[in-house]
């Protein structure tokens, strides 16, 4: 499968610890469907979020981004909205993982958000690993080690080990 | 050779290393996968990827926790689902409703971790593990259903922080006030991708239930695992349940990204304040702070001992008539306790309210909701916006003492003169 390794978007901007009960709230963690979470997604923060955010946008934000709880839920709320993917400073570690199992990008991009205004046109290219800003000035990121995009771009943890199960068979 | 710290040693013997190094990443192979109400969501799936069959379900746990009992149909069924494919896939070790607890409680209680294994959650606050100088970390649902159809998953060798933890507290002020402390000097992402390793006099004298507070509240401050070396107290612990235990800590000349030295001399009860873990405050600071909610609950601070210091402040007093009480403990055979003890009598004749055992008012899940504009002293582990209900709603953080003393008078209280 191949995966889109290049996003333009418009940026939607948020700020430090940007926790796992902002993006979704406790009280929809009884389901996992896609569409539903969406509708929900940043409601704490901003209730009229996901009405705003169009397929295709950028989320960019500061440190330290889905801390707190172990919820898949928060990067399948953000992933249901159609967002490309979120860049930040730095992420929390669960949020990190889950959000490349199920094959949504996550990018660490230190001193991107201070450069960044809501609204902003930005592209992100995965294989490069740089961010274009509205100024044509690139942000320079580490890709993600091979192991990580791997999984990204068999899209997620899941369709990756039923391949390789497939290929185990044949 | 250099010297390993406590997770690179049990890092190294679950991949099959002698040694690793940080920033390796290796295939760990576990050996306790525990999980709650997010397994039902991990069946999908675990039946896509296909193996069929569990690889190994003598090394799985589950019990039902967020939602006990099930407060709708939607998580009646999920509660179903999960009983269902723990009989279809032998998973002996399911503690269905009446043997309930919050996991994490649960499995250091019945004695399912021990020192030096790899211990992976379906849960942020798996980090409590560690205290069992267990190397134990949360995952979410697609890998949890990868790690029961592997056995494994991939994790990076992370960098290890010392946290060297010295000098005798104040009264009533225990490991729940250290961790804020400690939380309060490191960030909330002090720790991110990085391994904690507690150390230290005050350390060495806590005992474990003491010790479970501090490696539950790693999470807090981004910490892939919070450990505790094993030592007498870990092998009493284990020797109480009739299990044997061994002696593990870091290699003498093991290697830290950095030691940080904290000293809790003297210290009293501190508070976090709204609306982050690491907005942390002596509690002289926040005294005088109205409440509407008081709680005593969650895998952070609900276990006997923490009942029995809720007790202590409330015996023979009244909750104020402004104030609603909840306690709920961490697990059934906690509830049994606190019953035999008559603990339960006296949280009753405070007019407190004592539940069933459940994670549910910690994440606003059911069991005590906040209402827009309601404030909350609670013994849990968050307190981002809308953590335990309307996105209105303010929580402080503190200990059983911190929270009882502040039910009786309606405001944040200092316990030492309560």
């Amino acid at each position: 499968m191949t995966m889109q390794t290049r996003f333009a978007g418009r940026a939607w901007t948020f700020g430090d610890d940007i926790s796992t009960d902002h993006i979704i709230a406790g009280r929809y963690l009884g389901s996992m469907d896609l569409k539903s979470l969406a509708e929900h997604a940043m409601e704490n923060v901003d209730p009229a979020f996901a009405k705003k955010v169009r397929p295709g946008d950028v989320l960019v934000a500061g440190m330290n981004f889905g801390c707190g709880s172990s919820r898949e839920q928060a990067p399948v709320a953000l992933k249901g909205l159609g967002l490309a993917c979120v860049v930040a400073e730095t992420f929390a570690r669960i949020f990190y993982r889950n959000s490349i199992n199920i094959g949504f990008p996550v990018i660490e991009c230190p001193g991107l958000r201070a450069r960044v205004k809501e609204g902003d046109l930005i592209s992100v290219d995965l294989d490069v690993g740089d961010v274009v800003l509205p100024s044509g000035d690139r942000v320079a990121f580490e890709p993600l080690p091979p192991n990580l995009m791997e999984i990204l771009k068999a899209g997620g943890l899941v369709p990756k080990l039923r391949a390789e199960l497939a290929a185990k068979a044949s | 050779m250099p010297g390993m710290t406590l997770s690179e040693r049990i890092l190294a013997r679950a991949s099959g290393n002698t040694s690793v190094r940080t920033g390796q990443i290796v295939d760990g192979h576990v050996d306790l996968l525990y999980m709650h109400e997010m397994l039902a969501l991990a069946i999908k799936p675990f039946e896509e990827i296909g193996v069929g069959r569990i690889w190994d379900p003598s090394r799985c746990v589950v019990t039902i926790d967020h939602w006990v009992p099930p407060p709708n149909e939607q998580i009646a069924r999920m509660h179903q689902a999960i009983r269902e494919f723990c009989w279809a896939h032998g998973i002996e070790r399911f503690h269905d409703l009446g043997d309930h607890g919050i996991i994490h409680q649960l499995v250091v209680e019945r004695g399912y971790v021990h020192p030096g294994m790899l211990v992976i959650g379906s849960d942020s606050h798996t980090n409590m593990a560690g205290a069992m100088g267990a190397f134990a970390a949360g995952i979410g649902v697609t890998e949890t259903a990868a790690v029961m159809a592997t056995g494994k998953l991939w994790l990076k060798v992370p960098e290890t922080l010392d946290v060297r933890i010295e000098g005798r507290l104040a009264a009533r002020t225990g490991a729940k006030d250290v961790i804020l402390k400690v939380i309060q000097t490191t960030g909330d992402d002090g720790a991110a991708y990085k391994a904690v390793e507690f150390h230290g006099d005050t350390v060495r004298g806590f005992p474990m239930n003491e010790r479970f507070v501090l490696s539950n509240m790693t999470t807090e401050m981004g910490a892939k695992a919070g450990m505790i070396p094993a030592d007498a107290t870990t092998g009493r612990y284990l020797a109480s349940l009739g299990l044997e235990s061994m002696a593990l800590d870091a290699d003498p000349d093991a290697h830290y990204l950095k030691t940080f030295d904290v000293d809790v001399g003297g210290m009293g009860p501190q508070v976090a304040c709204p609306n982050n873990p690491a907005n942390v405050k002596p509690i002289e600071d926040v005294a005088g702070t109205k409440i509407d909610v008081a709680f005593v609950g969650s895998c952070t601070n609900a276990r006997i001992e923490d009942l029995r210091a809720t007790a202590e402040i409330l015996k023979g007093e009244k909750v104020s008539p402004r104030v609603r009480m909840i306690i709920t403990p961490a697990s059934q055979a906690i509830y049994r306790m606190a019953m035999k003890e008559r603990l339960v009598d006296v949280f009753m004749d405070a007019g407190a309210t004592f539940t069933s055992s459940t994670c549910g008012p910690c994440f606003g899940g059911h069991m005590g909701v906040l209402a827009p504009k309601e404030v909350c002293i609670s013994s849990t582990n968050r307190n981002y916006p809308g953590r335990m209900g309307s996105p209105e709603s303010q929580v402080y953080l503190g200990s059983p003492y911190t929270v009882a003393a502040s039910a009786l008078h309606g405001e944040i209280t200092d316990p030492r003169g309560a």
